[in-house]
């Protein structure tokens, strides 16, 4: 990574964007900018939580991006780009890295950044006592005894993080790491203020008592209804940030949600109603979009010792899944741009090469007289199947067609359970379903995100998948200069075990405000920083 | 009737204890827990938050700590699932809205209810009648889910009058839209009841002798069938005015109001332990409070009826 020229960019971009703004014109594309530089967007519920160590899950991390700088973060294609730090130096074989910290970051409150309030931050994200839902994501890092911290066998203050000074961190790790600066731009390692948390105690991100050091500030919070956050003047890199004020609204039903976008009410709506995708597209081609989403929906089969034996047959699962006609799923139910998969890593994960996996290329046609063949290769007649998901109407529609693909092709009979999610949860982690629905997203922008969850001790090996042979190509592939060759034997594996029945990639689709620019369409995670947004005149 | 308030407050009391105490167990009951999530936590960590949020002690234990913090301190506990936020500062936010569309719901509504009930009873069989009762069952077979999003078509993306949701600290222009979905089908109901009972009253004997006497029409109807007319609306009202004021998680979703019932439905689903405790006792309070307000004015009413 380069990242002294990115810096001497950004720098010449500074002065240049100083005198553009002034002017009324943005500093690179010389786009007249409008008078009112406002954002505002839909949220489909209220986040959590605002504190950087204790969020979960993605509802509220963009908010948490505007709010705070972690050491490093994306730029629109999602490139990693200095945040705090400056740069970084990697030595002693990518187990230990130095970030070097800029010396005009500041606080809200006008204090500096320093190197202990990333220390202080991570340690939170690692105490017991706080309890942090992802203390895991800090033991995924391999910061040294975080994973004793986190089990309550050592004290927070030995974590592998040292300031060792103000504008100095430096960082142990347990194995060489060389994607470690990239975890840097997630909430959990973001810096944390300690006298207003020691002050505040939990009630520190409320609007009056919050600090943050991100390019925006909290001004309004209101549960469930709204949020405001403005521009932090107090930014490092204010000058080059534009939009003044970003707004999320909660508005739960989707519908309600588009037709308050069509009344002009939000700039910004994700996703479209199921389904509508099309029609908004035509009615509004500029603003109407369909991006690549990390994430792959699949059918899981429940080979558990003591799950349907006929299950345990790798024919009848080929021949489930053959069966399933994806086209359809994703042309005539969602129709938002998905893509139909044959195999779990989604096709657009950064340096994924996509693998030839036989029944990829076959016509539907030739996968359903195969699908016929397996099933009496093994002998199987009369299955009968107990489908289970959570609710959902596009998942509904999903179980349902693929029931009849099912029923018409093969003659399985299928019993339809939908549940609430932590029933579901609860249901689908005992095991009791024969297939089961389940979807996973990328924690990171590279394939083994996905490809792991079917090694045999992942939590999330809903289906009890457990080959030696997968585990030991996943294991390889960490140390692996090519990684791809790993990925590519571990999906074609997977395409004769068939643990799942893969059944199509994501994708995001939204409506954008036509005035609105600097929307990051090309990073590939969907991250999105309103200091990058601005709003042109109309 | 002092010695009657102080006797339905003491019974309230094992009455709420026993609400706590089922709906405690009845959550328990329900499978998954708070902290269960797509991806499953490592043990370490699902021990630490079991051990902040005190689920590691056993129920009973749990129970007795809640109740005594609830009584002693009224703290109803953090929520477990918004980190930021205690269930005192959920409801301190939500109730207050909730409250204020609901009262406008129930003015409108009764006001509303009544006139066309009163009006079509008075009037029986004529054009008036009739209208009264279209209305009233047009009203009651609209739900509010199909109420909320016509009127955000035609109020907010047709006319442009209205804002299509949210609330703002309470701008009549955000309570207009939340308040006619919510009271519809409660006024519908308030119609047709006020009309049946104030036709039952017109036909007694008393009112016949008041007519006869030549009393004038209006008389009749406002001193003399009036208040007996209402003696079964007002026990509908009682329900009804807790039902609004504790919120419709319809109206929530669709105007974004940020009112107490998303968050009553929304804890449940994500099983929200300490929140679905709170709201589920406010809800419990406020209905037994309400049901004795009926009794009250039953009382001062009817004065055949002594407590």
């Amino acid at each position: 990574m380069n990242i002294k020229a990115t810096l001497k960019l950004s720098a010449a971009a500074l002065v240049f964007a100083t005198a553009a703004l002034a002017e009324g014109t943005h500093p690179v594309t010389g786009e007249a900018l409008a008078d009112n530089q406002t954002f505002s967007y839909r949220l489909l519920d209220q986040f959590p939580t605002l504190d950087p160590q204790l969020n979960e899950e993605t509802a509220g991390h963009h908010v948490i991006r505007d709010l705070f700088e972690g050491l490093m973060i994306q730029d629109a294609d999602g490139n990693l780009i200095p945040g705090v730090a400056t740069g970084f130096e990697a030595s002693n074989n990518n187990q230990t890295y130095t970030f070097t910290l800029r010396p005009e970051a500041k606080w809200s409150n006008g204090d500096p950044v320093v190197a202990e309030d990333f220390v202080y931050g991570w340690q939170r994200a690692v105490d017991p006592a706080n309890a942090s839902p992802y203390a895991w994501y800090m033991e995924l890092a391999s910061i040294v005894n975080a994973k004793e911290i986190v089990a309550g066998e050592m004290d927070p203050t030995e974590l592998g993080v040292k300031a060792i000074d103000d504008h100095t961190l430096e960082v142990q790790l347990t194995q060489p790491l060389p994607y470690f600066p990239a975890m840097t731009t997630y909430a959990t390692m973001m810096p944390a203020h300690r006298a207003t948390i020691e002050a505040h105690g939990a009630k520190w991100t409320d609007p009056e008592n919050i600090v943050s050091n991100g390019a925006y500030v909290l001004t309004e919070m209101v549960l469930n209804e709204y949020h405001t956050r403005e521009k932090n003047p107090m930014y490092w890199n204010a000058d080059s940030v534009i939009i003044e004020k970003t707004t999320g609204y909660v508005i739960n039903d989707v519908n309600q949600a588009l037709t308050r976008y069509k009344a002009g009410e939000i700039d910004h709506l994700e996703p479209l109603p199921d389904g509508q995708f099309p029609v908004l597209q035509e009615e509004r081609p500029d603003e109407a979009t369909s991006v690549p989403r990390l994430c792959s929906y699949y059918y899981a089969f429940n080979l558990r010792d003591g799950a349907k034996p006929e299950l345990q047959d790798p024919r009848v699962r080929q021949a489930l899944a053959y069966a399933i006609d994806r086209d359809v799923i994703v042309n005539q139910i969602l129709k938002g741009g998905q893509w139909p998969a044959y195999n779990f890593a989604h096709l657009k994960t950064a340096g994924f090469e996509m693998p030839e996996i036989e029944y990829a290329s076959m016509s539907q046609a030739d996968r359903d007289a195969k699908a016929k063949e397996l099933m009496e290769e093994a002998g199987v007649s009369d299955l009968q199947l107990k489908l289970i998901y959570n609710t959902s109407d596009s998942h509904k529609a999903i179980a349902t067609i693929v029931a009849a693909m099912w029923k018409q092709k093969l003659g399985v009979e299928t019993t339809l359970e939908n549940m609430e999610w932590k029933t579901y949860l609860d249901v689908r982690r005992d095991g009791q379903f024969d297939v089961a629905r389940g979807a996973w997203c990328a924690d990171y922008n590279e394939a083994s995100t996905f490809l792991d969850l079917l090694t045999t001790p992942h939590g999330s090996n809903d289906a009890k998948y457990s080959s030696a042979e997968y585990d030991e190509l996943l294991s390889t592939s960490k140390t692996s200069d090519n990684p791809n060759e790993m990925y590519t034997k571990a999906e074609k594996l997977l395409s004769v075990d068939m643990p799942i029945a893969p059944i199509y990639h994501y994708a995001n689709t939204f409506l954008l405000s036509s005035d609105v620019k600097g929307w990051p369409y090309n990073n590939a995670e969907n991250n999105w920083y309103s200091k990058d947004l601005y709003r042109i005149e109309k | 009737m002092l010695s009657f308030i102080i006797r339905r407050l003491a019974v309230a009391i094992p009455t709420l204890l026993f609400l706590v105490v089922l709906s405690y167990l009845i959550m328990y009951a329900a499978p998954g827990g708070p902290f269960d999530m797509e991806r499953p936590l490592p043990p370490a960590i699902m021990a630490n938050l079991e051990a902040k949020y005190g689920l590691d002690k056993p129920l009973v234990v749990q129970m007795f700590n809640y109740v005594w913090n609830v009584v002693v301190h009224f703290d109803f506990g953090p929520s477990f699932i918004y980190k930021d936020q205690t269930v005192n500062d959920i409801i301190a936010q939500g109730f207050p809205v909730t409250l204020t569309y609901g009262f406008w719901s129930f003015v409108v509504a009764s006001v509303v209810g009544m006139s066309l009930g009163i009006l079509a009873a008075v009037y029986h069989n004529s054009w008036l009648d009739y209208l009264a009762v279209g209305i009233s069952v047009g009203a009651q077979v609209l739900p509010n889910f199909v109420m909320a999003p016509i009127l955000v078509l035609v109020f907010t993306l047709w006319l442009g009058w209205l804002p299509g949701g949210g609330w703002q600290g309470g701008q009549w222009q955000y309570i207009v839209m939340p308040v006619i979905a919510l009271s519809t089908s409660f006024m519908a109901s308030i119609a047709r009841l006020t009309r049946s009972s104030m036709l039952e009253v017109l036909n007694a004997n008393y009112i016949r002798t008041a007519r006869a006497k030549g009393l004038p029409m209006r008389r009749v109807i406002f001193r003399h069938a009036l208040k007996p007319a209402l003696l079964p609306v007002i026990s509908y009202l009682g329900p009804a005015f807790v039902g609004m004021i504790t919120g419709s998680v319809v109206i929530d979703m669709y105007f974004s109001t940020g009112g107490i019932g998303v968050f009553f439905v929304n804890s449940a689903l994500n099983r929200d332990y300490s929140v679905i405790m709170g709201i589920t006792i406010l809800t419990g309070a406020l209905t037994v409070l309400f049901n004795l307000v009926v009794d009250i004015l039953y009382a001062w009413i009817d004065p055949k009826i002594r407590y």
